[in-house]
């Protein structure tokens, strides 16, 4: 019993290698078919690789530029803190365990600041601002600046007792690098407290929520002007990968009880929904292109097989079961579509080696992204995970649609088939 | 021409099953093209009246400058009676008139600087969606003088509720110390973080006598039936206005990051469609190649017994044309009825809601059937379609008779 299994086994082991040299041999009698075909599946994975590569792109690229404004990848407040930013809402600077779980080896650096609304004046006018206290040393990574600074100097350390302001505030103020400005807020106690400093240094974001809401000084000059000690309004912090950032916000939340620790995700609900808008966008992205591929797929397979009719008749005549001849023809598809990939991939990874530096898209006459928050340069970011779905997507779906093609060739009665021209 | 054709039609259909996927790929893309685009256009129109109803209207008249840098000191003389002949000589136009300033604004625990509005009580509901949000108390009315309207995040800012009183302290328009006291009648939640947390309301009579403003204001706010009208509302009211000075400024100057998003929304889009036009475009050249080297030998006779290679090139472009011109009109045909579907019932997406309150739109939105979102990517198609079609017909004058006649 268990040896005529063995058989049986061995004989369906050499009909399949005989099928798929029959298979391999057959794509390539009519070349030139072939050859369009695969190019049609290569374009259509360039299409799915490619698109998705420049859109991940625009997407981090988006989101890497918000957490230099002031987010950074995870940040820790008093509870009451995000709803009411107020100096009543500070907390302690961090507890010796905090700080333990802050030297973490995914954490690139972390820093603490002063974040309290308050009144600027010049001599001419008055705005409403957030006044930031920065340790500018430890900003590395987290904040536009010292980069986006257009006149004057940085901070030069957290007892630095300059400001620094935007290019647009200034302008509003009516002053210059040098001047002095006065800056209002409250302290713990409800009392207003204000004091003048000098503008050592002016800032140009192209952003002008940006450029008008945020004001710089060294950390320990704000915790003075504010009464408020040591206290620090937040902590923010940067790791490697700002995707995969769960572990850290656990360990912190052990670490620092009784504070709100959050990923950029909830810090920017905006941020969070763009990502995950992202995610399924790529999946229907993927499911359109191979829709509109798999017409031309299935054309070609249809017309192997009907060209081969009297063919494929010929052999079922001399016996082969119509299973085999199903098989046969997925197995031309298979190979179709595993020379296809091939391509594809090759083809999307020559697209992107020219603008992996950086593409400037405002070249294409791409206008107004840093008002959406967008930058000019674009660099394309290939995900494993993208490039393995786009390709399980095609062999998977590719081979369920030439099913219907090799269901009609194995249905073909023999006698009418031999006898068709 | 007339047998031209009908033996292009024939030919088509003597493969029904090859020529059906090739229409149905020409189809389904249309079909996903003028979807998209409608919604798109949608999403637009919905962004922008959104934005412009929440607070700064079509059509705005300020002083000279008054753009660039919003002092106090620049503004409208006679404002009010300004508004009042726009009002009368326009049609369909909502008219308000604002004053704004800036003022340390204090609760007894807590103090925060804020933008003022002076604002009319009785046609601020016309021109902002802010006196229609009103969640707790009401809106102003036109006998108030000391009351103010603030946003949700403020109120809990400063921790009032209404009826307690707010100290307001700033610079008036002739450098005098501005101050008052004033009583919270109303809370509005808008849902936007921004304004609900900056801005005070006051009557506009109120704002001119704790700034010393005397009968100017800032900006004369217009408001028509539907932002597309822009452009004859502006004229309109340029028209009207005698004193040269003053400057008429549309929406998309006066939110120009709105306009500059959907421009680099619309350019990055464009990518995606033109890859799906060059994908469409590669499965068609494929049908219609195969279908030409499969006829090798049926062209090779035609040859031998005379037709000429253009005539034979001819038929096939008209096979070509044919079908794409088939898969162009069902495309937009079928198109538009998915179209409609979502025309009657809105489009949303999950996670649409927390885009909505940035952007400050409804929760769903509705496409925009109109001829260039219903044609734009049927007609790009036809046309990658038929340059697809043209290398299959130029094959033909390479044919040797007899060679050809000789394939199998």
């Amino acid at each position: 019993m268990s040896a005529s299994h063995a058989e049986e086994n061995r004989s369906l082991g050499t009909v399949t290698a005989m099928l798929t040299i029959i298979a391999w041999r057959n794509i390539w009698r009519n070349h030139r078919r072939t050859l369009i075909m695969l190019g049609a599946i290569a374009v259509g994975v360039w299409a799915m690789i490619w698109l998705t590569a420049v859109m991940r792109g625009m997407v981090d690229q988006m989101i890497v530029d918000s957490i230099k404004n002031l987010i950074g990848h995870v940040q820790i407040h008093a509870p009451a803190y995000r709803d009411d930013p107020s100096i009543v809402n500070s907390m302690p600077a961090p507890t010796s365990a905090l700080t333990e779980a802050l030297q973490d080896p995914a954490i690139t650096t972390w820093t603490t600041r002063v974040r309290v609304p308050a009144v600027i004046s010049s001599e001419r006018e008055s705005m409403g601002v957030t006044l930031v206290g920065i340790s500018p040393e430890r900003e590395q990574g987290l904040l536009f600046l010292p980069e986006t600074i257009s006149l004057g100097r940085y901070l030069e350390s957290a007892q630095d007792d300059g400001v620094i302001i935007g290019a647009k505030l200034a302008e509003r103020l009516e002053i210059q690098l040098g001047w002095r400005i006065v800056l209002m807020s409250q302290d713990p106690e409800n009392e207003i407290v204000d004091r003048g400093f000098r503008v050592v240094g002016i800032f140009d974001t192209e952003m002008e929520a940006i450029e008008t809401g945020y004001v710089f000084t060294g950390l320990e000059t704000a915790q003075r002007l504010l009464n408020m000690q040591t206290q620090v309004s937040e902590l923010a912090l940067i790791t490697q990968d700002y995707r995969h950032l769960q572990a850290i916000v656990d360990r912190l939340r052990t670490a620092a009880p009784g504070l709100e620790v959050l990923p950029w995700q909830e810090l920017d609900k905006y941020l969070g929904t763009m990502l995950a808008v992202m995610d399924g966008f790529v999946l229907i992205w993927y499911l359109v292109v191979f829709i509109a591929m798999s017409f031309g797929l299935v054309n070609t397979l249809l017309m192997a097989v009907f060209e081969r009719t009297r063919e494929i008749g010929l052999i079922q005549a001399l016996g082969m079961k119509p299973s085999l001849i199903l098989l046969q023809v997925l197995i031309e598809s298979f190979f179709l579509l595993i020379l296809g990939l091939v391509l594809g991939n090759l083809l999307s990874w020559l697209s992107i080696i020219p603008i992996q530096d950086g593409w400037d898209i405002s070249a294409l006459g791409v206008e107004g992204l840093e008002y959406a928050g967008m930058s000019a340069i674009l660099y394309p970011v290939v995900l494993a995970n993208d490039v393995i779905l786009s390709n399980v997507v095609v062999i998977v779906l590719g081979l369920i649609a030439s099913l219907y093609p090799a269901w009609r060739a194995a249905r073909h009665v023999p006698v009418e088939a031999i006898t068709r021209i | 021409m007339g047998i031209n054709l009908t033996l292009a039609w024939r030919n088509l259909w003597r493969y029904p099953r090859r020529t059906a996927l090739t229409l149905a790929a020409i189809v389904f893309s249309d079909v996903i093209l003028v979807w998209m685009i409608a919604l798109q256009l949608g999403s637009y129109d919905m962004m922008i009246d959104n934005t412009l109803r929440a607070f700064t209207g079509h059509v705005q008249v300020q002083a000279p400058g008054y753009l660039d840098k919003p002092q106090l000191r620049r503004t409208i003389p006679g404002a009010t009676d300004l508004a009042a002949d726009i009002r009368s000589q326009v049609s369909n136009a909502s008219v308000g008139v604002r004053a704004l300033g800036f003022a340390l604004v204090s609760s007894e625990q807590r103090s925060y600087g804020a933008q003022i509005a002076g604002v009319q009580p009785d046609y601020e509901p016309e021109v902002s969606v802010i006196p229609g949000l009103i969640k707790e108390g009401r809106y102003l009315s036109d006998t108030d003088q000391d009351q103010a309207v603030i946003g949700r995040v403020m109120a809990r800012n400063l921790q009032v509720e209404v009826g307690d009183e707010l100290t307001l302290l700033g610079s008036g328009k002739d450098g005098s110390f501005a101050a008052a006291v004033v009583t919270v009648v109303g809370i509005y939640d808008s849902g936007n973080t921004e304004l609900d947390r900056y801005m005070v309301q006051l009557p506009l009579t109120a704002f001119q006598n704790i700034f010393s403003m005397g009968d100017t204001a800032h900006t004369i706010v217009i408001t028509g039936s539907s932002h597309e009208q822009t452009q004859s509302l502006s004229r309109q009211v340029r028209s009207i206005i005698t004193d040269n000075s003053l400057e008429v400024i549309n929406w998309d100057r006066l939110q120009p990051g709105l306009k500059q998003a959907i421009q680099a929304d619309f350019s990055t889009a464009w990518m995606m469609y033109g890859v799906l036009v060059i994908l469409v475009a590669f499965s068609v050249l494929n049908t219609f190649l195969m279908s030409v080297l499969e006829r090798t030998r049926e062209f090779g006779i035609m040859l031998a017994l005379g037709v000429t290679p253009a005539k034979v090139g001819r038929l096939v472009f008209t096979e070509s044309l044919l079908m794409a011109t088939t898969g162009m009109l069902l495309g937009i045909a079928l198109g538009a009825a998915f179209t409609a579907y979502f025309l009657l019932h809105g489009f949303s997406y999950p996670g649409m809601e927390e885009l909505a309150s940035k952007f400050n739109l409804p929760d769903r939105f509705y496409p925009v059937l109109n001829p260039v979102s219903l044609l734009l990517g049927p007609v790009v198609i036809f046309i990658a379609t038929m340059l697809a079609a043209l290398w299959p017909a130029i094959r033909i004058h390479l044919l040797q008779p007899v060679e050809a006649m000789q394939t199998v």
